[in-house]
């Protein structure tokens, strides 16, 4: 019988001491995403598509500065060395752009490249027309009309209407290799050999378990060519999946580590990287229909709903109190007259001004959750507390959970549907990354559903002056200034219940070092070594 | 017999066809829809519409019923809607994980089982027998998900001696070994359990039959009434390890989704949140062949093996 347990013991041994055995300078990521997002360029898996592949295998012609985490990630060039609208044509848009740029395939960057990119995603009858990439991206670039080679590397974009929004829509267009697609023809082909122009370039596709990518030594930029050799990317969409693969070395750094492990992580010697973002997870009212149609009532959610204690006692402190679409500190925020803190008091106070009474007549609600999704942080744990939280001043909300896909379809088609009559909102987190997201898409009457996701509806006239003049302010000082104006109209309007914004934690292991977490959804990996 | 095998083959057809009947309209009664799941969450319901008419979703359910039973009665098992790769390769792979795990746990399951479940029937009612009924109720009992998750937090996060999650790592087949040790183990549980009970029983059942007092009272050696006892329990054995080998095939969804490992289990997972219908339907069709075939291929052992229950 001993023998039995020490040759076992033996067997175990040398097993893991195989594993033991790991290459220098390879960076391992777990990532939330299910599946490797779309490697043919114009990729899928939302912004975690775009941090992790997109942004590293291609370049956008206008990027972002991703290297420091003490302001809001600006846009810098990218591809392009500069770009401005005709002051003659405002809707024209012309870009210089870089040379001596190559490939991954060793072909150059150049004017026909960006075409080419382009018409994979709005040339519906090219031949090398990208039907899912274009379904990605396409909406992203809503305002793009038409691009013309100006020279070998000039080109010159046209926008339907004079808009200053085009910088935040260039950045996510990711300029692909026509002369490697030329050579298989074929997207599927391409995401398994992709050819861009990014600091790491693909070695090694398995579908649905790995990629791997080496440091692109040719990289145009010398200062953010990859200290790292390697750079792994495994798909994980457990969070315990991606604790124990974190805590076994099989990875060095993963995403949304569960709030509930941090003190433990960094107790076991892990660093958590966290910073503020444009994201913010809200409750999306329904505003023509009692009882959230009454702006009292809504405020009064707004002062009843303790941001701080679920910040603290539930998220760890992965999270601060949203009392905005946008975070104090943020270039949008302005001077809102409301700032929501926890006041039930005050928000009894409001509930009686508007003529309701907790014991006599309550306010009731019924509200479409989801159990999880991206972004979505712990959302059954918060809505329970921010239920009690609303009972506590009379305020009735019914919770119905369902599965994230369910939810997100759902809120497309909009409240006025046979499924959603009964509800009153949506609890659905966003990214405020450009102006028509954080704004535009909600708060614009032109943007009810279908035409895009005001599912409100917010229907303010002074809101949609204000979306138009800073889409036509080309100087984005003043476009800031406008924006942080129509902020202060939103958060008194409070057309949404704001709860918190997320801090994008994620847990390093301590042999990574040199990563600074930045502003923004994305991530620099270039400047990462792992000892 | 062969009649009977062919018998059984054609009527494997019309269970193969409901099967897959059942799963398409399961599909599309879920709330959600697949090329949802694959745009972008701020992409509005026009966007989505759009992207659903290129993909030929907008056409009445039967009749894409219809194109894909065409497409499958051609071999061609279609395309996954999130990753566009064909369907076949991307189950073949998965196969082969899950059936290297399946046949790993149900060795393991099978072999253990099997010494348990006779030494507690030739030992009934002594420390030995409770000792393996015992370990068969924990193993029956267990949620294998949560020992999966127990033998992570052992084995990999605290001993740091086996990874917790994934396949190969592309290391070899030491790796492939390593990857695979800590789903085998949580795998085999509930068939552990379920067989040491069946075979304890099966030969009890034979052990108080009179022949064996029989052979007893005419001074067979014990061992050689062992022999005895095993073949006789042996088609009620086989019965057991073949369902048991179709569910470890089928059935290790939540074990491969807790090691993230790429078998059809996780691939059926990853398919049903993306609401990713061909990969969906390619799968349960490719896992219910599998069953019929087994199914069969136990009816043909056991006749096999005991003569008495031979089909004419």
């Amino acid at each position: 019988m001993r023998r039995v347990v020490t040759l076992l013991f033996a067997i175990v041994l040398s097993l893991s001491l195989t594993g033991l055995a790991c290459a220098q300078g390879t960076l391992r990521i777990g990532m939330t995403a299910s599946d490797i997002p779309y490697t043919g360029g114009q990729t899928d898996n939302g912004f975690e598509g775009f941090r992790f592949v997109g942004y590293q295998i291609y370049e956008p012609l206008i990027a972002w500065d991703l290297t420091r985490g003490d302001r809001l990630a600006p846009l810098v060039p990218g591809l392009a060395e500069s770009w401005e609208a005709r002051k003659d044509q405002p809707t024209k848009w012309v870009f210089k752009l870089r040379k001596g740029v190559t490939f991954h395939d060793g072909s150059p960057f150049n004017a026909d490249a960006v075409v080419f990119s382009y018409e994979s995603i709005k040339k519906k009858d090219a031949p090398h027309f990208d039907p899912y990439g274009s379904g990605q991206v396409s909406f992203r670039l809503a305002s793009l009309t038409g691009i013309t080679k100006i020279d070998d590397h000039t080109v010159e974009f046209e926008t339907n209407k004079p808009t200053s929004f085009v910088p935040y829509q260039i950045c996510y267009m990711l300029i692909v290799s026509p002369a490697q697609w030329n050579k298989v023809k074929d997207w599927r082909k391409f995401a398994e050999q992709p050819s861009g122009t990014g600091p790491y370039k693909v070695t090694r596709f398995v579908p649905r378990e790995r990629l791997e990518l080496d440091a692109n030594k040719q990289y145009w930029d010398g200062k953010r060519r990859p200290k790292v050799d390697k750079l792994v990317l495994l798909p994980m969409p457990e969070p315990t999946t991606r604790l124990a693969a974190l805590r076994s070395s099989q990875v060095d750094w993963i995403e949304v580590p569960p709030p509930d492990s941090i003190p433990q992580l960094k107790g076991a010697g892990f660093q958590i990287a966290m910073n503020s973002y444009p994201h913010n997870w809200t409750h999306t009212l329904r505003l023509d229909k009692e009882p959230w149609s009454n702006k009292l009532v809504r405020k009064a959610a707004n002062y009843a709903v303790d941001r701080v204690g679920i910040c603290k006692n539930l998220l760890n402190d992965t999270c601060i109190p949203a009392t905005g679409v946008v975070y104090k500190g943020h270039p949008w925020f302005g001077k809102p007259k409301e700032t929501y803190e926890y006041n039930p008091e005050k928000a009894k106070a409001l509930l009686k001004q508007a003529g309701f009474d907790a014991s006599k007549h309550p306010v009731k609600a019924v509200h479409l959750i989801s159990t999880s999704g991206s972004g979505q942080m712990l959302p059954l744990a918060m809505n329970e507390l921010i239920q009690k939280n609303l009972k506590d001043v009379g305020i009735d909300v019914d919770l119905q959970p369902v599965e994230w896909n369910t939810l997100l379809t759902r809120w497309r088609a909009g409240f006025k549907t046979a499924d959603n009559e009964g509800l009153n909102a949506w609890n659905i987190s966003w990214n405020f990354l450009e102006p028509w997201s954080g704004f535009g898409r909600f708060f614009h009457s032109k943007a009810v559903v279908p035409v895009a996701v005001n599912t409100m509806p917010y229907i303010n006239p002074e809101a949609d002056k204000l979306i138009d003049e800073a889409e036509r302010t080309f100087d984005v000082a003043k476009q800031n200034e406008i924006l942080a104006k129509l902020h202060e109209l939103v958060v008194d309007d409070a057309p949404w219940i704001f709860v918190v914004h997320d801090q994008n934690p994620r847990a390093l292991s301590p042999k990574v070092k040199g990563f600074v977490q930045p502003q923004s959804w994305f991530v620099d990996l270039t400047a990462v070594t792992v000892r | 017999m062969w009649t009977y095998a062919g018998r059984r083959l054609l009527l494997a057809i019309p269970t193969l066809l409901g099967a897959s009947i059942i799963v398409f309209a399961m599909v599309h009664l879920a709330p959600g829809d697949p090329i949802a799941a694959v745009m972008p969450a701020e992409s509005s319901k026009a966007e989505i519409e759009a992207t659903k008419k290129a993909y030929g979703f907008d056409k009445p359910l039967p009749v894409q019923y219809l194109v894909w039973l065409g497409r499958v009665a051609q071999g061609d098992l279609g395309r996954s809607i999130a990753t566009r790769r064909a369907v076949i390769l991307d189950v073949r792979d998965a196969l082969a994980n899950s059936l290297i795990l399946a046949v790993s746990s149900s060795l393991l399951a099978f072999g253990l089982g099997t010494a348990l479940g006779l030494l507690a029937a030739f030992r009934q009612g002594r420390w030995l027998d409770k000792l393996a009924s015992g370990i068969a109720v924990i193993g029956v009992s267990v949620p294998h998900y949560w020992a999966g998750i127990i033998l992570i937090i052992i084995f990999s996060v605290q001993l740091n001696w086996l990874p917790a999650m994934g396949a190969a790592d592309g290391g070899g087949p030491l790796a492939y070994l390593r990857h695979m040790t800590l789903p085998t183990v949580a795998l085999a549980l509930i068939p552990l359990g379920v067989i040491t009970r069946v075979v304890r029983s099966a030969a009890l059942d034979v052990l108080s039959q009179e022949f064996v007092l029989a052979l007893r009272a005419k001074g067979l050696a014990a061992r050689r009434v062992f022999r005895h006892v095993v073949k006789n329990a042996a088609p009620q054995i086989f019965t057991v390890l073949g369902l048991q080998f179709g569910f470890q095939l089928g059935g290790s969804v939540l074990v491969e989704a807790v090691f993230s490992w790429p078998g059809t289990g996780y691939l059926l997972n990853l398919a049903i949140f993306q609401r990713d219908i061909p990969v969906l339907q390619g799968v349960i069709l490719v896992l219910a062949t599998f069953f019929v075939l087994l199914n069969l291929a136990v009816d043909l052992l056991q006749t096999l093996v005991d003569p008495r229950i031979a089909r004419h």
